[in-house]
């Protein structure tokens, strides 16, 4: 090898590292590159071609789920029913399995031998089992096996449970809610001011001066002094009720209706991320040395106060990195909709390419759409992350 | 000492069940309205679980298919093959197991050899001969399913991606900018998607992209899938390992004046490897769950017969049944393997030095 100083025009061009690394990368680019047009050239041989134009043309088939959607409405709106899907299944799913590995993650380390061997056996039986048995157990073993709408199970509220999915009620919006909408916009300002300041003093005196009550009073206090000052209420319930139809067919009317396919991915989503980022939960409160909590006692902390301010800040530094990859990992996974025929991205574009024959085409766009979905995900969780971390003197 | 009256009573000790109720279950006001709860939960739970188990549950749907959901559609002629195949991992398995404290006997090299040789021998007793062959007639791979075929692509799977997920971790380890930019592009697409749009991919795609002559039977394709994805989340664990070998192992290695491949395979990757053992069972436990996904792509592997099983006209409709069954047969193997590389963990002694 060349030691400094000898001169460098003795060292033969196939033995300079700097030439060889330059060709190792040619050779490998080249040899991708090769076996890339290889397979395009194959695709050609079939006679197929690569184009896009087919996303404008009508769709013909129909969709029962999500958005309005028509027979005669393009393949590409077809394909945003399917994305908004996907969404709303993945944000909804997000939020109450973040909720259900929270409360399990905490119950798992609880000082109760019974409600921590109780979550135990359910992070266990979840994590041991195949996410596609859960969904398919929940879709055709429970929410299949639920009785007809003509005899569903009626819950308070009034909730209708049966085989076709739940109907619940659900608050609309009424015409005085025009003049009403101001009184929440305030509260909201009002709230988002006392917040500043609390934390400006906290900053300039060590504690805040205004109780965190007087916030919540403000939401709270506003948009009620609004409700009563308004004609009319600003919201109504909307009540679902079971209607004989002319023909005999039963309906249910009104409310908010999740259709038992949309019921039985969500909660098959949900148990089995949820036990899942109990673990994680769990993980990071455990990673906090017990000696901070000993010390914060010493200290004078109360039980609450070095759970907020000492073991939280601390775990959530250990749970942030792992949780985002939960939340990867649900999105994803709610491509398992199609074995039990919610129209998710997946099986829309399944539905796609029955239609159109365009493979490799709907096959990109897949593709791109989770990986949009993960990123923005990523992206948004490293925000959070990075302001978590920064703690750090 | 002998002043009898400041004697104070012991502390009251908290032994014995009542001792340990008390301690466990009841000990401030709300634990105790926790505990009840509990109770009331896990009573109502037990309640319809084995009302149901022993009432209304009709398991014969089980015992008669049982050798269905092992094998599928392999015929049963045949089926001592399967069994042979089981019998030669269960030899092997055992003789490692017998042989894991003989640290330097010349065995274990054997058994190392004799795992290598395994694979072909149990693909020729699965797979057979020719059509007429009298004594090991061919079954397709397209008849391969139930149990069977979760194994097999469970298996293969893990086996196969694991040189390609090491070229991967190389690669993206790799002072080359296009090799480290390729290979990262490659790792971080096929993780950012699902493994059905994988799947999809081979089934559907990879056919158009190969030249007409070649001709993949399904389960090949959908192997083909498993292990493309597979080995995106291989190489993310062997990179994990190689950034735990410490630097001073790459310095000394080229010190003694190995060359990088020497460096890589006589130093780095033995160790490297050693630490993501642990890693690679838990991944090989996450495939063999989402082998399930095949039946979406049609293949009939342990789920996909439970589905046809449920469609059977004595049958029809006991999906409650059949699907717990296979719910507790998946546990059974996580649960127990799991557990196995818990006990690995601590035998390799991972994280200790």
């Amino acid at each position: 090898m060349s030691t400094p100083g000898s001169d460098k025009s003795k060292v033969p061009f196939w033995r300079d590292i700097r030439v060889l690394r330059v060709l190792a990368q040619i050779v490998f680019l080249m040899a991708v590159v090769a076996i890339i047009l290889w397979a395009i050239s194959n695709y050609r041989q079939r006679g197929m071609i690569f184009s896009y134009s087919f996303l404008d043309q009508e769709a013909s088939f129909d969709l029962a789920e999500g958005i309005e959607f028509k027979p005669t409405d393009s393949y590409a709106r077809a394909f945003l029913v399917g994305v908004i899907n996907t969404i709303r299944v993945a944000a909804i799913g997000v939020v109450l399995a973040t909720l259900l590995g929270l409360i399990t993650g905490i119950a798992k380390l609880s000082r109760n031998w019974l409600v921590s061997k109780i979550a135990t056996v359910y992070i266990e039986i979840i994590r041991n089992t195949p996410l596609l048995v859960q969904l398919f157990f929940l879709y055709f073993a429970v929410i299949m096996k639920l009785p007809k709408l003509s005899e569903a199970v009626v819950m308070p509220g009034p909730a209708y449970l049966s085989n076709r999915g739940i109907v619940v009620p659900w608050p609309r919006l009424a015409e005085s809610f025009n003049l009403w909408w101001p009184f929440l916009f305030a509260a909201v300002a009002a709230a988002v001011v006392l917040i500043i300041i609390r934390r400006r003093n906290r900053q300039r005196i060590g504690r805040p001066s205004i109780k965190a009550v007087w916030v919540f009073a403000c939401l709270i206090l506003i948009p009620l002094a609004g409700w009563l000052l308004v004609p009319g209420d600003p919201l109504w319930l909307d009540i679902p009720e079971l209607v004989r139809k002319s023909g005999g067919v039963l309906k249910v009317e009104g409310g908010v209706s999740f259709s038992s396919e949309f019921t039985a991915l969500l909660l098959g989503l949900v148990i089995y991320t949820g036990a899942y980022i109990a673990e994680v939960v769990r993980a990071g409160i455990q990673s906090v040395a017990k000696g901070q909590t000993e010390a914060a006692r010493a200290q004078g902390f109360t039980n609450r106060q070095i759970m907020r301010l000492i073991v939280l800040p601390q775990a959530l530094r250990v749970i942030i990195p792992p949780l985002i990859s939960q939340y990867l990992n649900l999105t994803k996974n709610s491509s398992l909709a199609i074995a039990i025929g919610f129209l998710d991205l997946y099986a829309v574009s399944q539905t796609m390419l029955n239609q159109s024959g365009r493979v490799v085409e709907v096959f990109f766009m897949i593709m791109g759409s989770y990986l949009a979905m993960s990123l923005t995900i990523s992206l948004i969780m490293n925000i959070v992350n990075k302001r978590m971390q920064i703690v750090e003197r | 000492m002998n002043d009898q009256t400041d004697v104070q009573m012991p502390p009251r000790v908290e032994v014995g069940v009542l001792g340990w109720l008390k301690k466990n279950l009841f000990s401030p006001w709300y634990n105790a309205l926790l505990t009840v709860i509990s109770l009331g939960f896990i009573f109502f739970i037990g309640r319809v679980i084995l009302l149901w188990a022993f009432r209304s549950a009709r398991w014969e749907v089980v015992t008669t298919n049982l050798k269905v959901f092992m094998i599928g559609r392999y015929p049963s002629a045949e089926a001592w093959r399967v069994l042979a195949s089981l019998g030669v991992v269960v030899l092997l398995a055992a003789l490692t197991w017998a042989f894991r404290k003989a640290k330097d006997s010349p065995i274990r090299r054997w058994l190392v050899l004799a795992w290598i040789v395994s694979f072909p021998v149990i693909g020729i007793l699965l797979r057979g001969f020719g059509e007429e062959n009298p004594f090991m007639p061919k079954v397709s791979a397209e008849v391969w399913s139930g149990l069977l075929l979760t194994l097999v692509l469970a298996i293969v799977g893990i086996v196969a991606s694991s040189p390609l997920g090491m070229l991967l971790a190389l690669g993206r380890r790799s002072r080359l900018p296009v090799v480290k930019v390729l290979c990262t592009i490659y790792i971080e697409a096929i993780r950012g998607v699902p493994l059905i749009s994988v799947l999809f991919m081979s089934q559907l795609m990879l056919p158009l992209f190969l030249p007409p002559q070649i001709r993949l039977a399904t389960v090949m394709r959908a192997l083909t899938g498993i292990t493309l994805f597979s080995a995106a989340y291989t190489a993310e664990n062997i990179r994990g390992g190689l950034a735990a070998v410490p630097r001073g192992q790459y310095e000394a290695a080229q010190a003694v004046g190995l060359n990088k491949a020497l460096m890589m395979i006589l130093v780095i990757l033995p160790q490297a490897l050693r630490n993501v053992i642990p890693t690679i069972v838990g991944q090989f436990i996450s495939l063999f769950k989402d082998t399930t996904l095949v039946v979406i792509v049609g293949l009939l592997e342990l789920l996909g017969i439970a589905k046809a099983v449920t469609g059977q006209r004595e049958f029809i409709g006991l999906h409650q049944e059949v699907y717990f069954f296979v719910a507790v047969l998946f546990f059974i193997c996580c649960y127990l393997m799991s557990y196995g590389s818990r006990r690995l963990e601590k035998a390799l002694g991972v994280g200790e030095r």
